[in-house]
């Protein structure tokens, strides 16, 4: 028998344990659609093509399988780009499929061709164009392995029309993967761990500094077992949270530019930090030259290039989180730091996370209510902004894959469809996108997405008519010049629901919001709650851009 | 500083764009490179002359290393080395100076590898010292085009 590239190419999706594709169609895709006709495999149909690359994305975060999406040639796959760049930045495993044109015609400026290997060549793990039937299977193998294993990543595959309708009689789908320049590292160095053990031991002011590496290594059991065993404190990165239970005592929240005067506080006076799968990003460290100035720097990460490249580590461990942190558990002695662990307790009394009540509505009051409500078991995605932070800083994450937002580069429009890939992932799991008006709109079509495949998504609009973060940039460092930050004219969001054939909801006053979450729950349809927040909240505390970590503004005084 | 930068990566399309790529995607400076194939026809190595500080030259071959098309790389630099560049240059002859120019090429080891009755074109093969020797030398002669492949390297001995 005879069998067709996309055939093979579905058939390979399948044996890496792809179950379900995000996508859409065009030209010269329809032989892989024709395949998808009776596949087993699901495909859900987007609206837009970035609605796809971000539901793969969102699909991949809560799952921590590798997410996949399809798009035709051209426009739809430059559509992708936005949420490719998002997935890399985030280093979240995604496999990308383009069509392409015939190979005949690439370099012609043929109909619907775009060198999509060449546009996404910075914000890929890595890329293949397939120009030969027989190569379909390894590449798919490798494609899966490129971006699962080691600093995960998306890989895109480009497929050109006449390499899915060629056809060959016996595919090769070998067991394994053999990439002789690709063997990431697992397991840390035995010297570089010893010198670890010794510097955590004799530590007094230590700190965990943990980020999204803990999730993309499943590492959360092993760092709570190190913090059990040393009793260390942890702080988080935005990408890191659930990584460790929000709700511990040991738990600082998150730290950097919006994050906890105590966690701001506690690193800057560490004499040890213990950074894993973190990466010094310039949104935690704040002027770089007065970040940690007194401390020596563990940094543990599986991407050799993310030490050192922003703080100096004194001991760089290159590796696995999960390995690393076994390694550590067995030898790890526990410190003496009462007194560090008082001092902190001290600055969490004096600078507790905190709002000033109005008679309006806040948006910390709505995300707390998000929390009570759903009591921390729901997967929580966000748009970004002011909505972003809030979310981060008002709910408490417990558990790991809970809280899916686009970190690195900051990507409004992402958490939408990200919620409808967690749902589709996790069926029987309360999603929320904690979104800002302005967000929203930007993949509000997925709507029609949830609708059609019954994905009772909840979308917690924390409306303040602005492009609220911008605006809150411009009071403070712009002299309140608010240039086109605020959204004058506005889709009424529960007629908009309703129209998709939703629900939706407005809530005005705080004793409405409880009721109205409550309902959206229990909904079996999409829900999009549309708050109505005081306009000119703000996020704070607020490390303003290129300031020190301890020069934190304040909202309260 | 300079630092010979030596990279063994898969044959494959692509994968001077990819190198290419990363270093202007990061503002890495390439001062020349150099690439083809070795014994084994799968592999290529490319020879990338660049600068910057440590922390950069580091930053570059973590980066490379992260490529998946890369194999090895190594700064040559910092090793017992041997570096080689082949530099064509055109000189323009004026009656009566033939002779003092092929005395210069002949002082270097140079080849003539093509004449006619106003120029001459020397082949020269050397490190950046030699290189530099010559030009200095013969401009005053007036160079009317010098080509270079950039440089190449290998480590001494048995590594
Ligand atoms: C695609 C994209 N465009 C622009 C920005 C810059 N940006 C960051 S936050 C923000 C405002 C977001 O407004 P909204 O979604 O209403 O959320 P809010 O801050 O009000 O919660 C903008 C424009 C971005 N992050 N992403």
């Amino acid at each position: 028998m005879k069998y067709t590239g996309a055939q093979i190419l579905i058939e390979s999706l399948i044996r890496e344990g792809a179950d379900t594709i995000f996508g859409y169609p065009g030209g010269v895709l329809l032989p892989i659609f024709d395949v998808l006709y009776d596949a087993k495999i699901n495909f859900i149909l987007v609206r837009h093509e970035q609605g796809a690359a971000h539901a793969a994305d969102g699909y991949s975060r809560s799952t921590n399988k590798v997410g996949v999406c399809m798009a035709t040639s051209g426009p739809g796959a430059t559509n992708l780009i936005t949420g490719i760049a998002t997935a890399y930045m985030d280093s979240i495993p995604m496999v990308i499929i383009t069509g392409q044109v015939l190979t005949t015609m690439i370099g012609n400026d043929a109909f619907q061709e775009a060198d999509i290997i060449g546009i996404t060549r910075p914000i890929v793990k890595h890329s293949y164009l397939l120009k030969d039937v027989a190569d379909i299977a390894r590449v798919v193998k490798e494609a899966f392995h490129i971006a699962s294993t080691g600093r995960p990543g998306p890989v895109l595959v480009d497929i050109p029309k006449d390499i899915s309708t060629e056809t060959m009689s016996s595919p090769n789908y070998s067991k394994k993967v053999d990439i002789r320049s690709y063997n990431p590292t697992c397991l840390g160095h035995p010297m570089q761990i010893k010198k670890a053990i010794n510097a955590i031991a004799s530590s007094k002011k230590p700190i965990i500094y943990s980020g999204g590496g803990i999730l993309s290594s499943n590492a959360a059991e092993e760092l709570q077992k190190f913090v059990d065993i040393t009793g260390i404190p942890v702080t988080s990165t935005l990408l890191g949270l659930g990584g460790f239970p929000g709700t511990h005592p040991l738990f600082l929240g998150m730290l950097g530019m919006h994050g906890t005067k105590y966690a701001n506080y506690a690193i800057t006076n560490a004499d040890l930090v213990i950074a894993i799968g973190a990466r010094f990003d310039d949104r935690v460290t704040g002027k770089i030259d007065e970040f940690v100035p007194k401390a020596t720097v563990i940094h543990i990460d599986v991407d050799p290039a993310s030490i050192s490249k922003n703080v100096h580590a004194h001991i760089p461990i290159v590796g696995d989180a999960k390995c690393i942190l076994q390694q550590l558990n067995k030898e790890a002695i526990p410190p003496k730091i009462n007194d560090w662990i008082e001092q902190i307790e001290q600055w969490k009394k004096e600078y507790p996370l905190g709002y000033k009540k109005s008679g309006k509505l806040k948006p910390q009051f709505v995300v707390e209510k998000i929390y009570e409500v759903t009591g921390g078991n729901a997967i929580i995605t966000t748009e970004v902004g002011q909505n972003q932070m809030w979310a981060a800083q008002y709910y408490k994450f417990d558990y790991p894959r809970s809280f899916l937002s686009s970190g690195g580069l900051g990507t409004m429009g992402y958490g939408f469809p990200a919620a409808i890939g967690a749902q589709v992932a996790n069926p029987d799991m309360v999603v929320f996108d904690i979104a800002g008006d302005g967000s929203f709109q930007m993949n509000i079509q997925e709507l029609a997405t949830a609708i059609q495949y019954n994905l009772p998504v909840n979308v917690a609009i924390l409306n303040n008519h602005n492009l609220g973060m911008v605006r809150q940039w411009q009071e403070l460092f712009f002299n309140k010049r608010y240039s086109h930050t605020s959204m004058t004219v506005q889709p009424d969001f529960v007629k908009v629901a309703e129209a998709y054939g939703a629900e939706g909801i407005r809530v005005e006053t705080e004793e409405e919001v409880v009721p109205a979450l409550k309902r959206a729950i229990s909904s079996k349809k999409p829900v999009v709650l549309d708050f109505w927040v005081e306009e000119e909240e703000n996020v704070f505390p607020m490390v303003p851009a290129g300031a020190s970590l301890t020069q934190m503004i304040e909202g309260m005084a | 500083m300079n630092h010979t930068i030596s990279v063994l990566v898969e044959n494959r399309l692509g994968v001077l764009a990819r190198v290419s790529g990363l270093f202007s995607g990061r503002g890495y400076n390439i001062d020349s490179l150099c690439v083809g194939e070795t014994d084994d026809p799968m592999i290529s190595r490319m020879t990338i002359v660049t600068h910057g500080d440590n922390k950069i030259i580091e930053q570059i071959e973590k980066q490379l290393n992260k490529l998946i098309d890369v194999i090895k790389v190594m700064d040559v630099t910092k090793e017992d080395h041997v570096e080689r560049e082949l530099v064509l240059i055109k000189v323009g002859v004026d009656e009566g100076q033939r002779g003092k120019i092929l005395e210069i090429v002949e002082i270097f080891r140079g080849k003539v590898i093509d004449v006619s009755p106003k120029t001459i074109t020397v082949e020269i093969t050397g490190d950046e010292g030699k290189i530099n020797g010559i030009t200095e030398m013969l401009k005053p002669f007036g160079v009317k085009e010098l080509v270079r492949t950039g440089k190449v390297a290998v480590v001494r001995g048995e590594k």
